[in-house]
């Protein structure tokens, strides 16, 4: 089936293309695959609710008005109210920007840290290599969430300890991704051509090596985008990092989990529900990401 | 013939939708294959000539589909058939034969399993049989020592063993078609002769038929009947294989075959005619940084290679166990890719590097360009032991500049991500004088001039490049600096022989106007009889045999030079 997929119908290779525009590009893919389209109006959403969250709530995410507290949903209040008789749909908007922040600042740290040192491994292997796989290694023989749980708990509870508690637990997956694509490129006739240029190790490797990975790293931090956000509403939820009142999704479904009992599920579930939407769209996302970073499937 | 073909063809169009709108691949042709009778598709990329032989089969992907005509196999309509029907007819009544041998064999099972599996899967053999059945068919095709080899896995064997393999499981049915796509493409000629002699004698004994599918002119016609050829989706002339060389009627099939290169050509004739006359009646343009012409006698060699070694450790035998309490065998003796060998290349000459695969040639080229270090021996350009330079620090060194090279796949050697101006300055952003958005355009548009790559490609990333378009970019980016020497490693081994023919002028016409000196690497004898001034024979690290291009290839004297020779497919006289 491989030698088929080589064979396709040759006018198309040999009639180069002209290039389109990336906004050209982007409705093609969502056109021909409406489930990423789907996913990044959802992703629009997110950014929205992260930027104009606080402007755009109805009620005061902070303000307790006890006087209708625990009310199921309404008119006046969509999801409904807790305890303290907070608006929960404001504060599942509000909470957006928070949750969402410390996903980006988590995939961003271990892209840089992760991705930079498996590139490394990769490319020149030897001694850098065997560090990097160790203490990928190393990190890797722990439980991971009981790991994110000491380093917060070690370092201290505040939002920075959570976003690299996140970071270093996706470190292996990072490093182990950018070694296996380096080091399949390594020796690929266009390094060899750029070593003829006279390019130094390392500028062969910032410019031929990374460049030619993004697609793929591109796709494994939207995917790790939804795991980031999970894991920081993990830790919220068991008492470490975000504190209340603060809103973060976590934290509100820790706190309603002792209503569903009593019958008031709205208090856990709609916090819940923004968590689940945040990482199904992520995880949709990867896809789309690979398609439209990658210059082969311009045409 | 009187009798209806095996199989026939008819007025068969096969369409692919693609993000452009459909297109045909395959235009409205018309081919039969009588019982026993062994048809070749000729046809450079993008013929269609593959697509054909998926529609017979029906394999085409998701894309495609027979947009109109008629597929019949014995009688039955092949268009029409269920995928029921196709699975008993695919390896029982049609087989077909791959490129890579490699990626056909199932990697992790041992080769005789393999054959097993098809035998039972096709109710020729029981479980209880199937064994015996399977070391038979690996004796029908030639391999030594069947019985050990049952147990082999498919990375334990050559190339060319693993495509008798294939053979082996094609044929293990006893299928009435054999279809073979390009069947020995990137296999040596040697390995090429006895794969071809073994497909064409098996099929004739059993009566099958057989459709060759190549690129190759010459081996269709030293080996098949009949020869069909098609261009750009269309049969453009059906012919017996001597006629087709002999007196080619359409204007295509002579363009094909005057750009094929033969015994007593010049690299001038395998251009067409008006293409040749436009570039000879154009005066050479007098490049500003082009060096007097060299006159190769008399002067002190470019290159001198003396007594070259490249030794690769061996692994240490016993077990895993062994090796960790140190009780393990002492190690072999390192493996030499390549055995001490010396030569010289003079200023303005080209030098070819001949040999089949494992021979150490590439080995070679790359210790001679400093991409590898060598064990031992030395490389001395213009005077200085640049052997003597670690390959990790050659970059930074002046003579880096001075030895280039144009890698054989022109693909795989340029940057998916840069355009192919961005590619061509590389060299000149790194060690040339050249400084300055403008100035470095307008050195790139004059080098794009001088490969003959129109002005306005140069902005278009590699994959919006033909294969020729993407060689010319690698051969600008190579000569960028006005190098004293090119390695030139099969740099037109991934290309279609009219494309070649371009390119292969281009080569020489450069190494005139640039004074440049070549070593050509290659396997292909008939290329390099047309290109090099003095060529090099190396088998298994040594060297053969050397001499003038027509003393070592008109009258070799060594016995594996003469093999080599043989080897390469005869037409029919």
């Amino acid at each position: 089936m491989n030698e088929m997929s080589k064979v396709e119908p040759a006018p198309l290779r040999f009639e180069a293309p002209p290039s389109t525009s990336l906004l050209a590009h982007a409705r093609h893919i969502v056109a021909e695959n409406p489930v990423t389209g789907f996913a990044f109006g959802l992703f629009a959403l997110i950014l929205l609710a992260a930027v104009f969250g606080p402007w755009l709530v109805p009620y005061d995410p902070l303000a307790s008005n006890t006087s209708v507290s625990l009310q199921g949903p309404s008119a006046a209040h969509w999801f409904g109210t807790d305890q303290l008789g907070r608006d929960i749909f404001s504060r599942v908007v509000a909470a957006t920007r928070l949750d969402f922040s410390i996903a980006v600042a988590s995939v961003a740290l271990v892209f840089l840290l992760g991705g930079l040192a498996g590139v490394m491994a990769g490319f020149f292997g030897g001694w850098v290599d065997t560090v990097v796989g160790r203490i990928a290694d190393t990190i890797m023989a722990f439980p991971l969430f009981v790991l994110a749980m000491g380093i917060v708990a070690a370092l201290g509870n505040s939002v920075t300890n959570i976003v690299i508690a996140t970071a270093i637990i996706n470190f292996p997956l990072y490093a182990r991704v950018a070694r296996a694509e380096a080091n399949v490129r390594r020796e690929a006739g266009f390094v060899q051509a750029a070593r003829l240029s006279g390019n130094s190790e390392w500028r062969l490797l910032l410019t031929q090596i990374v460049p030619n990975i993004m697609p793929i790293m591109a796709v494994q931090m939207s995917l790790t985008m939804g795991y980031a956000i999970l894991n920081a509403a993990g830790l919220s939820f068991i008492g470490l990092g975000v504190r209340p009142p603060t809103p973060e999704w976590g934290i509100m479904v820790a706190e309603g989990a002792s209503f569903i009992v009593s019958g008031e599920w709205w208090v856990a579930f709609f916090p819940g529900l923004a968590l689940m939407t945040a990482v199904f769209c992520f995880n949709l996302l990867g896809d789309g990401v690979r398609d439209l970073v990658d210059p082969q499937r311009r045409n | 013939m009187a009798a209806a073909p095996l199989l026939d063809i008819r007025n068969l169009t096969v369409e692919f939708a693609t993000r452009r709108g459909t297109v045909q691949a395959v235009k409205a042709i018309d081919v039969s294959v009588g019982k026993g009778e062994t048809v070749a598709i000729v046809g450079e990329s993008g013929s269609g000539k593959s697509v054909t032989s998926y529609a017979v089969v029906r394999i085409l992907d998701r894309a495609g589909r027979v947009a109109e005509g008629s597929i019949a196999f014995s009688g039955i309509d092949l268009v029409s058939a269920t995928e029921a029907q196709m699975r008993d007819l695919r390896g029982r009544e049609i087989s077909m034969i791959f490129q890579n041998p490699r990626a056909a064999l199932n990697p992790i099972r041992k080769v005789g399993k393999q054959i097993e599996d098809v035998l039972v899967q096709h109710v020729q053999a029981t479980r209880a049989t199937a064994r015996e059945k399977a070391i038979e068919a690996l004796e029908k095709v030639r391999i030594a020592r069947p019985a050990e080899r049952y147990d082999a896995y498919p990375f334990e064997l050559s190339g060319g063993m693993c495509q008798r393999i294939v053979i082996a499981l094609a044929l293990a049915c006893q299928p009435q078609l054999l279809i073979a796509d390009e069947p020995t493409t990137g296999l040596d000629v040697t390995t090429q002769k006895a794969v071809m002699d073994l497909i064409v004698e098996l099929t004739r004994e059993r009566g099958m038929s057989t459709i060759l599918i190549t690129h190759d002119l010459g081996l269709a016609a030293a080996y098949c009947d009949k020869v069909v050829v098609m261009e750009k989706g269309r049969v453009v002339e059906t012919a017996s294989a001597a006629e087709i060389f002999h007196n080619p009627q359409h204007p295509y099939t002579r363009k094909l075959m005057k750009a094929t290169p033969r015994v007593g050509m010049s690299l001038r004739d395998l251009l067409p005619e008006d293409q040749a006359k436009k570039t000879t009646s154009t005066p050479p343009v007098e490049a500003a940084s082009a060096k007097p012409p060299a006159t190769s006698a008399g002067r002190a060699p470019l290159l001198v290679v003396e007594n070259l070694v490249k030794e690769y450790p061996r692994p240490a035998k016993g077990s895993f166990l062994a090796k960790l309490t140190g009780q393990a065998e002492p190690d072999q003796p390192a493996f030499r890719a390549v055995d001490g060998i010396g030569f010289e290349v003079r200023r303005g000459e080209t030098l070819g590097l001949v040999g089949e695969s494992g021979c150490g040639k590439s080995t070679t080229s790359m210790m001679v360009n400093r991409l590898l270090d060598s064990t031992s021996g030395r490389i001395v350009f213009d005077g200085q032991d640049i052997g003597s330079i670690p390959a990790k620090q050659f970059a930074a060194s002046p003579f880096r500049r001075r030895i280039q090279m144009v890698f054989q796949d022109p693909t795989d050697s340029l940057n998916p991500r840069f355009t192919a101006e961005r590619a061509i300055i590389d060299p000149i952003l790194r060690m040339g004088q050249v400084r300055g958005r403008a100035a470095l355009r307008a050195r790139c548009e004059e080098l794009a001039q001088l490969v003959g790559l129109p002005v306005e490609l140069i902005d278009r990333f590699p994959h919006q490049l033909s294969g020729g378009q993407k060689a010319r970019v690698g051969i600008a980016r190579a000569i960028a600096l006005d190098p004293d020497l090119v390695i030139l490693d099969e740099p037109t081994a991934a290309l279609d022989v009219s494309v070649q023919a371009v390119v292969l002028n281009l080569l020489e016409e450069l190494k005139q106007r640039l004074g440049m000196s070549y070593v050509f690497v290659s396997h292909d004898l008939n290329v390099v009889r047309l290109l090099c001034d003095r060529v090099i024979v190396m088998r298994t690290g040594q060297i053969v045999e050397q001499g003038t291009a027509e003393e070592v290839l008109g009258a070799p004297r060594a016995e594996y030079t003469k093999e080599l020779l043989t080897a390469i497919p005869h037409p029919p006289s």
